[in-house]
């Protein structure tokens, strides 16, 4: 069509076609800037937000390799001060490790049961607005969560109530919904195909979902559940106010503060600059920033950790369809 | 176009619905106590809803009864001649205006990634930088914090200084700029890269449903890419970018760690971005006055505690009524 166009003889009178036929043989120049430009944008927005991304992780990294050791991991801060050069986070990791194991073994069981509720038997008011509070849930923030729980043991323990599982009940609270929303997606993927054979078979409901649509999907649950932890377990506010600060090692959940991981960086970031003696030998000014960042590095290794188990269970355990 | 209805059409049992309830009775005793278990489970969510508005309020109510003069007198943190509700504006303010910063930086970004993704990056690239940009949901605030901190605001230093030099008759922007930077802009900046990854995945997912058919006829028809996007996928993608914005609003208005490190606090209604000391919001102060807090100091952080729980939950149910009007499409998955 264009070149029978381009080829038109041109005679006396101006040719009606000549815009079109500049239309039809390039977009013009205004439009195709515009193109260029927003095309510019869109990549110039992708690569500012790679900034946060490579600068987190190069400048956690570059702080935090000099301090992280195993001494660093395997002691507390119990009879450590000032710019003394010594201090771990052992104490942090236990508390962290405990913590976030009491809330998922609160947030999997109801998580799990409510997402089962939602795929397998839910219909009408109930379910339409158990759907659309768990999605409401998920944007509780977490310090809101926090003073929840605070609250609840505070009517049974008293006002000051501090210890572990209060931070659980916290992280549960933030946990549940997103445990519910990712389980809920496997359940779903599980094929219709697969219940209606057992069901043909005489096989009851409640054992269907057991052995067959759970069975199916554990693959996919068992990511959801890792992705869930390791979002919770980097939480900060709730803990800060449930659980408090220490400097020792506790491993009861049940009695008396307990240190996390997280709230650990905060607490060193706020000491701020060591005071130290003009001619101490064993005194770093900068200690406290150092702890802080050889702690965020054990934090993103642990989150990064939980993300990545997440991502090879479903890769290794999952029935090829469901993937 | 196709529509999934995958949503709207639960999976349950398609025989157990039409055949008569009873059965045989063990099995059938088996199978109600399951269901009731299920559907307990999904009760109590609603409950635990339902119980965290109860107990703020029970824990608010001594704060919220007693008169101002008792709360200076008690808290040592209460700002003098001022009631519950003169304590609670400044901090209301300082968060929406954090908030609203962050979402003003990140929003535009987050269209143009999720637009990358989505219409621009090679098909096999695709899924990775999707996972990239997940990456950075993945790091815990703490950390954001630290970052911002120690690492980001010195060097954003140098730019609110040119910033005031430059724009500053607009008293948005009216100097001198604090250094160290610790003003409510530099947090603004902090919470807009906390929240890319939200508003992104939600863009990313209604971009990628806009209707394949309408953009070929838009490119048959002689548009460019960019106009391409203008006419066929940002006008079916418009209120997918609005839940998505207020979804980033929500999480932002909640955000405590990135705040409580990076800002340095007042209590002030000011548009003054630049200046330390003007802004404070509202779960930064619960965390930083909550664990030195006498009992009915508590009661007043829970109050202002309550008010935050109210904001971020009438924000969200907005956008997640926006959300679910779109039957095919939930900001989840």
């Amino acid at each position: 069509m264009a070149t029978a166009l381009t080829g038109a003889p041109t005679g006396a009178a101006p040719d009606p076609s000549a815009d079109t036929r500049a239309m039809l043989a390039g977009t013009d120049r205004h439009r195709r800037v515009t193109d260029r430009v927003m095309t510019g944008m869109v990549v110039l927005a992708f690569l500012i937000a790679l900034v946060p991304l490579v600068s987190v992780s190069w400048t956690v990294v570059s702080n935090g390799i000099e301090r992280f050791s195993p001494y660093f991991l395997s002691v507390s801060m119990r009879g450590v001060f000032g710019g003394m050069d010594a201090g771990g986070i052992y104490h942090a990791i236990m508390g962290t490790l405990l913590i976030t194991a009491v809330a998922a073994l609160i947030s999997v069981p109801i998580g799990l049961l409510a997402a089962i509720y939602l795929v397998e038997y839910g219909r009408g008011a109930l379910a339409r607005w158990v759907t659309f509070f768990v999605d409401v849930m998920t944007g509780i923030p977490s310090i809101v969560a926090g003073l929840f729980a605070y609250a609840l043991f505070a009517v049974v323990f008293g006002p000051g109530v501090r210890f572990g599982v209060v931070g659980s009940v916290a992280l549960s609270v933030l946990m549940i919904p997103v445990v519910v929303r990712s389980c809920e997606e496997m359940l779903r993927l599980v094929p219709n195909e697969l219940r209606e054979a057992a069901y043909a078979l005489g096989v009851p409901k409640w054992l269907v979902i057991i052995k067959v649509v759970l069975r199916t999907a554990i693959a996919g649950i068992g990511t959801g559940i890792m992705l869930a932890v390791a979002r919770v377990i980097g939480e900060t506010a709730p803990l800060l106010i449930t659980v408090g600060v220490i400097d020792s090692i506790n491993f009861n959940v049940f009695e008396g503060r307990m240190m996390t991981l997280p709230v650990y960086v905060y607490r060193q970031y706020s000491q701020g600059l060591a005071p130290c003696a003009a001619d101490a030998t064993d005194c770093i000014t900068t200690i406290n920033y150092d702890r802080a960042w050889a702690a965020a590095l054990t934090l993103i290794l642990i989150v990064m950790l939980l993300n990545l188990i997440g991502r090879l269970i479903s890769r290794f355990f999952a029935p090829p369809t469901l993937r | 176009m196709t529509t999934t209805t995958r949503r709207s059409q639960p999976v349950g049992s398609p025989v157990g619905e039409r055949t008569p309830r009873r059965r045989r009775w063990p099995e059938g005793r088996a199978s109600r106590a399951f269901r009731w278990l299920s559907t307990g489970a999904g009760a109590l969510i609603l409950l635990v809803l339902a119980a965290v508005a109860l107990f703020l309020m029970i824990r608010a109510w001594p704060a919220m009864t007693a008169g101002g003069d008792v709360l200076a007198d008690e808290i040592s943190w209460f700002p003098d001649d001022s009631s519950l509700l003169g304590f609670i504006g400044p901090l209301v303010f300082g968060t929406l205006l954090a908030a609203a910063l962050a979402l003003v930086i990140a929003t535009p970004i987050s269209i143009g990634i999720a637009l990358f993704i989505s219409h621009y990056a090679p098909r096999r690239l695709a899924n990775g930088l999707g996972y990239m940009v997940d990456l950075l949901a993945a790091i815990p605030s703490v950390i954001y914090g630290l970052w911002g901190a120690i690492w980001l605001a010195p060097r954003l230093e140098p730019a609110w200084q040119w910033l005031s030099g430059t724009l500053g008759f607009i008293p948005l922007f009216a100097g001198p700029a604090s250094d160290p930077p610790r003003v409510i802009l530099t947090v603004a900046v902090v919470l807009g890269a906390m929240i890319l990854p939200i508003i992104t995945a939600v863009c990313r997912e209604v971009f990628l449903q806009a209707p394949r058919l309408h953009e070929e006829a838009a490119l048959a028809l002689g548009a460019t890419r960019w106009e391409m996007i203008r006419m066929a996928v940002l006008p079916f993608g418009r209120s997918g970018i609005v839940s998505a914005a207020m979804l980033g609003l929500g999480r932002a208005l909640g955000e405590t760690m990135a705040v409580l490190m990076i800002l340095s606090p007042g209590a002030l209604y000011s548009f003054n971005l630049l200046r330390a000391g003007q802004h404070q919001t509202i779960a930064a102060n619960i965390a930083l006055q909550f664990p030195e807090a006498n009992p009915l100091g508590v009661s007043a952080l829970i109050a202002t505690g309550l008010a935050l729980f109210v904001i971020t939950l009438a924000v969200n149910m907005a956008a997640r009524a926006i959300v679910a009007r779109r039957k095919d499409f939930s900001g989840a998955n």
